[in-house]
């Protein structure tokens, strides 16, 4: 190693290198090792994943995996995915729309009402321990609580995963308000705005792009979700246009179901859903940080 | 002052200009509004208790505390001892937290401490991703791609190791690939992004100028970790092991395509098991009366069990979060 004398190209790092003994600096290099190993560690379980799910997925996706109906035959190939795909899209939209303006209404209340009350604390606490209530505990909550009376329908569904990402929403949400200044508001309330108007004309869209995203992940999340729905949308092989009654069924759920299935023409149609679900989470997720990044720079500008 | 200052002639009333213009109907509407909203988080949370446990009191009073003292689990004949799902539960959760905190610590100090501006957003990028992948999409991977390819390996291992005492019971015979171990390192890869994620937000909020302190005394890099980061953010390290804990008890879906589903109690991680999560997934379709009381029952439990460990997660991460902007 040629050894630089010259005091100006004397860095820190290579001081460091000249005048640390060796048991030091060994330790520092397996540190080092142990930190990027831990990378390539995670990185590994992704690229596997990621990788079958396309390989095996894209085989079974067609025109037809869009359109038909869901075959009853798991020994043979043949047969789509579209009342999964509907069911999926409008199950989370239903709990995207009953989640979403509710979440952000408690963001309100602890950012510009409750503040640091003593109720307003322990809603925040409360909020942040529900996001850790198993998802399969929600799906058993509904069907105590709502299957039970009015049986097996999409919107039972939807109430899961409304609960799911009720908590996810209102943190979220709560974080984008707490980075709007006051001045804003101060200014607002400078023109003779009341307290709602202020907070409908000028926080919340200046929050907005935050809260989008934040709400848009947690629609990701909740696509992805099958305990939710396991006991409160039943299984169907058609399109059910009524939300509020019969049997639905689930991308999440058909891949659980053809998961455990020993034919592999099932098997097949499991991968098939996966590719499919993970592209629509994945498709959220892109769009969550594609819009934020969008209206931040808007506001900036 | 002496007198309160008179309103100026013809100017707003005093009412108008209260600093958060609390005045009006409109905005008492729209705060309770806002505050039933807020309610409704408790409200949910309350009736997940009472209509769970509700319904799962027939297993309850059958049971009593045999429910969780017991291990007899033979739905067919009336006898639900959950004992060896809440075991599985606990040691799948330990055999991912154990994988999944070293993992989860060394990526967090790389992307604090060691990566440039440039590295750090792929960092992000991976463990986003690694996090939006569905639990379903891991159990297909995990039944149809990792079982099968460690049954091989399972085999070897246990005949490596016949005859040896305590690794003989620890790694036995493995047939299928499903067992405790797979399920526990599907799970060490779910609660990866998460423990990451709230390992980086802790150290984040080590103060620099105690890692100048530690370079000055001419410390290297792992010895700055060791002197300045860690001892700071230990606390919030352990909430967010502790978060991962719960997400992993929890966690249902992967578990239940990749444990095996036999209720066993065994310390042989090759052998497969059962969760509390997993069993009801699995068995819920055809249960009924006091067979689908006792699978809610487990709910119960879990719901109590995870509610347990996130409030005192949360407890140990507020604590720090408050000292770091105290700071």
């Amino acid at each position: 190693m040629e050894t630089r004398t010259d005091a100006a190209s004397l860095d820190a790092a290579s001081l460091l290198r000249t005048t640390t003994a060796r048991g030091r600096r060994v330790r520092d290099r397996l540190a080092s090792i142990w930190m990027i190993g831990s990378l390539l560690v995670a990185v590994v379980p992704l690229a596997l994943v990621v990788g079958y799910v396309l390989v095996k997925g894209i085989r079974v996706i067609d025109v037809g995996w869009f359109t038909e109906r869901i075959s009853v035959r798991s020994r043979e190939p043949g047969g789509g995915m579209a009342p999964a795909i509907y069911g999926t899209l409008v199950i989370t939209g239903i709990a995207a729309l009953m989640a979403i303006p509710l979440g952000i209404l408690g963001a309100v209340y602890l950012h510009e009402y409750g503040r640091r009350g003593r109720l307003a604390r322990l809603i925040r606490f409360m909020a942040d321990v529900m996001t850790g209530v198993p998802s399969i505990v929600m799906g058993l909550f509904v069907y105590t609580a709502w299957t039970l009376r009015f049986g097996l329908s999409a919107f039972g569904g939807a109430l899961a995963l409304a609960c799911l990402m009720l908590p996810i929403v209102i943190r979220s949400s709560e974080e984008m308000l707490r980075l709007v200044p006051d001045e804003l508001r101060h200014a607002s309330y400078a023109l003779g705005n009341s307290k709602w108007r202020t907070i409908v004309t000028v926080v919340l869209p200046s929050a907005s792009g935050g809260i989008v995203s934040g709400s848009m992940l947690a629609v990701a999340r909740a696509a992805g979700e099958t305990a939710p729905l396991l006991f409160t949308i039943g299984a169907a092989r058609i399109v059910n246009p009524d939300v509020f009654s019969g049997p639905t069924t689930a991308l999440s759920v058909q891949i659980f179901g053809n998961a455990q299935n020993p034919f592999p023409a099932a098997q097949d149609r499991a991968w098939g859903a996966a590719l499919t679900l993970v592209a629509i989470v994945f498709l959220f997720t892109l769009a969550a940080r594609f819009v934020s990044a969008r209206i931040s720079r808007r506001h900036r500008a | 002052m002496t007198a309160p200052a008179a309103p100026l002639p013809g100017g707003p009333s005093r009412k108008a200009l209260t600093a958060d213009g609390a005045a009006g109907w409109g905005d008492r509407a729209f705060g309770l509004v806002a505050l039933l909203a807020g309610l409704l988080v408790l409200l949910v949370l309350a009736l997940i208790a009472i209509a769970t446990t509700n319904e799962a009191w027939p297993a309850f009073r059958e049971e009593g505390l045999s429910f969780v003292t017991s291990d007899d689990w033979v739905p067919a004949e009336g006898r639900f001892g959950a004992l060896a799902f809440i075991y599985g539960t606990l040691l799948v959760s330990a055999i991912a937290v154990l994988f999944a905190v070293p993992v989860s610590l060394g990526i967090a100090l790389f992307a604090n401490e060691a990566a440039s501006n440039r590295l750090r957003r792929p960092v992000v990028y991976v463990l986003d991703l690694l996090a939006a992948i569905p639990s379903v999409v891991y159990g297909l991977w995990g039944i149809l791609v990792l079982a099968p390819a460690l049954r091989p390996v399972f085999d070897s291992v246990g005949d490596a190791v016949d005859g040896v005492p305590v690794l003989d019971t620890l790694f036995g015979t493995g047939s299928s690939g499903r067992s405790f171990l797979t399920a526990g390192l599907i799970l060490a890869v779910m609660i990866t992004p998460i423990i990451t994620s709230l390992s980086r937000e802790v150290i984040a909020t080590v103060p620099n100028s105690q890692r100048e302190a530690a370079y000055g005394m001419g410390a290297t890099r792992w010895e700055m970790i060791r002197a300045a980061v860690l001892p700071w953010s230990r606390g919030g390290i352990v909430g967010a092991v502790m978060l991962g804990l719960g997400r992993a008890m929890g966690e249902t879906i992967a578990v239940a395509l990749v444990v095996g589903s036999s209720a066993q109690i065994t310390l042989d991680l090759f052998a497969p098991g059962d969760t509390m999560a997993a069993v009801i997934a699995n068995e819920f379709g055809e249960a009924s009366g006091t067979y689908r009381s006792a699978l809610i029952g487990l709910g119960v439990v879990l719901f109590v069990v995870t509610i347990l460990v996130n409030v005192a997660a949360r407890g140990i991460v507020t604590r720090m979060d408050r000292r770091a902007r105290g700071a």
